[in-house]
């Protein structure tokens, strides 16, 4: 896999805040990279530093093997860039600001508006395309936004929470999108929305504090949940405690969790010792007893507690 | 300097996006007619010039032109569109010059617009063109140094009320350095050359001579760099903020 942009111990000081420090890491052609963090943790910060708004103040950022403090013409060439809330001249119009994006990027003539009606026809645009930006909805601007990014057909994508704002329907249609593009090119998305992360990351990144606690796919990153690989059983509540008694004895479930009871059914949660796989010991077991299971489900384990854990460890 | 032109024209556009560019024409004409004929007595005085109407531009222009100048980076600033602005592949010199080029370019089509004063002087008898060439090129000037100062100011902050009085104020400065005002200021501490050098920072006092129709290599380094220093220190207030 081609490495296309790469951070190394990148770090920002403003004044005695710190608000990023030494942050590394790397995304290839291909990759989707989930971009993590409380708000306030310093993804905005970083993208800025990789987009060349904010200059380091010491480490170093590469975008296609350009260095962002002394090349940074270069790396704003091979980066489309969507800034956090989507800032748009208000007073032009979507068709406008693309003329004026593109021809800042060089694009003329014929090239620009076909890349300009590609944009648009990528991102739904065409029926506001005329109209003042600042008469368009919040789900419009920032596909508008998207656009200007996506015009010159970048190698580097820098989305800085693209879906914020948007209702699920153009959630899904930008996420698409997203992957659609990912082939060619290495995208970052920010995000705190961790079902993205599901849905549209190969790998993510997450930092607290301005520093990475955690750089792994979303699959590594469940298995570090508490109850990745929990079994949850619903079950007669007259046979409960028999069933708590005959699943402790089992050397790979760590814990027994008595859940709900509803309607004469009461629901455990089983827990594994480290993440082991129990689905099928916990139903051979209940099935010796004779225990019936009214619902039998594994847990994946939720990445917003591995969120939590990671990040409020780092507070 | 493609991407100098880009940018001015966005600007430009943007300035007749807004009431603000009709605003501004109309008051600026309907105040330089005030000044000529009421305050400047043109007719009263008889001659076939258009002293009394240029002899009020620096005035008009101490007020107004900071106008112009004062959303140029603040507004980016408050939107955030500054941020678009600077990750597009451009030098941040360069947007500089074509956000300064679009709002000198738009007083110089305000300034263009009172050509009705030209017309009738003409008619109502024989002036010297050259002078009004030369008076027309100066007035303008001074609107370019202006605009260069007031674009500074507007890059240092956010809120476009603060930069107004601040550009109006350093316009001001460099308006009267010429006159007592500000040279009893420096006058009881500053060696006498230092004085004639604030002294020859008077915009008023090279432009008194671009009215008389002089055209002097001193007035014209003086102006181009003003204007040139204005446009290094806005490039370095926003190169500063990045740093920052």
């Amino acid at each position: 896999m081609q490495e296309m942009v790469r951070l190394e111990r990148l770090t920002k000081r403003f004044g005695d805040v710190r608000a990023v420090e030494e942050v590394s890491f790397s995304v290839g052609r291909g990759e989707v990279l989930g971009f993590l963090g409380p708000n306030g943790a310093g993804k905005s910060t970083t993208m800025r530093m990789l987009t060349g708004y904010l200059l380091p103040t010491s480490g170093t950022a590469k975008v296609m093997g350009f260095d962002v403090v002394d090349e940074p013409r270069e790396v704003k060439k091979h980066i489309g860039y969507l800034p956090e809330g989507a800032p748009l001249y208000a007073d032009m119009s979507p068709l406008g600001l693309l003329r004026f994006v593109g021809g800042m990027r060089g694009l003329e003539g014929k090239e620009l508006e076909r890349k300009i009606a590609r944009a648009i026809e990528l991102t739904s645009l065409e029926e506001v395309a005329h109209r003042p930006i600042d008469t368009l909805s919040k789900g419009f601007r920032r596909r508008v936004g998207l656009a200007q990014a996506i015009l010159h057909d970048p190698p580097v994508l820098v989305l800085d929470e693209p879906t914020d704002g948007l209702d699920p329907n153009q959630k899904h249609e930008v996420r698409k999108l997203i992957k659609t593009m990912s082939a060619e090119k290495a995208i970052i998305i920010s995000t705190h929305i961790l079902e993205e992360v599901d849905a549209v990351c190969d790998r993510a990144v997450i930092i607290a504090r301005g520093r990475v606690v955690a750089d792994a796919t979303p699959a590594e990153l469940e298995r570090r949940a508490p109850n990745h690989n929990a079994v949850r059983i619903t079950i007669d509540r007259e046979r409960v405690q028999e069933a708590v008694d005959a699943l402790r004895m089992l050397n790979t479930v760590r814990d027994v969790q008595r859940l709900e009871e509803v309607d004469g059914v009461a629901s455990l949660l089983v827990l594994p010792t480290n993440g082991a796989e129990i689905g099928a010991a916990v139903s051979q077991i209940l099935n010796e007893r004779g225990i019936r299971v009214e619902r039998f489900a594994v847990e994946r384990g939720r990445l917003d507690e591995v969120f939590r854990a990671l990040t409020a460890e780092a507070a | 300097m493609d991407v100098v032109r880009t940018v001015m024209r966005r600007e430009l556009a943007a300035y007749f996006a807004t009431p603000l560019a009709y605003v501004f024409i109309v008051i600026f004409l309907a105040l330089a007619g005030a000044f000529t004929f009421f305050i400047g007595g043109f007719f009263e005085r008889g001659q076939a010039d258009l002293e009394s109407f240029f002899v009020f531009h620096p005035w008009l222009y101490l007020f107004l032109v900071p106008a112009v100048a004062m959303r140029l980076w603040a507004e980016e600033r408050r939107t955030g569109t500054i941020e678009l602005l600077l990750t597009l592949p451009a030098s941040t010199f360069e947007i500089v010059l074509g956000k300064f080029l679009a709002a000198w370019i738009f007083t110089g089509i305000a300034l263009a617009l009172t050509f009705p004063f030209w017309i009738m002087v003409n008619y109502l008898g024989d002036p010297d063109n050259g002078v009004i060439l030369a008076s027309y090129l100066g007035s303008w000037a001074i609107a370019g140094a202006f605009i260069a100062i007031g674009a500074c100011a507007s890059a240092l902050t956010k809120n476009q009320v603060i930069a107004f009085v601040l550009g109006a104020a350093i316009c001001f400065l460099f308006l009267m350095s010429g006159v007592e005002l500000v040279l009893a200021a420096f006058r009881p501490w500053a060696p006498p050359v230092v004085v004639d050098i604030v002294a020859s920072f008077s915009l008023l006092t090279h432009f008194s001579e671009l009215m008389k129709g002089v055209v002097s290599a001193a007035t014209a380094v003086y102006l181009a760099t003003l204007v040139g220093c204005c446009l290094l220190v806005n490039t370095l207030i926003v190169e500063l903020e990045k740093a920052a």
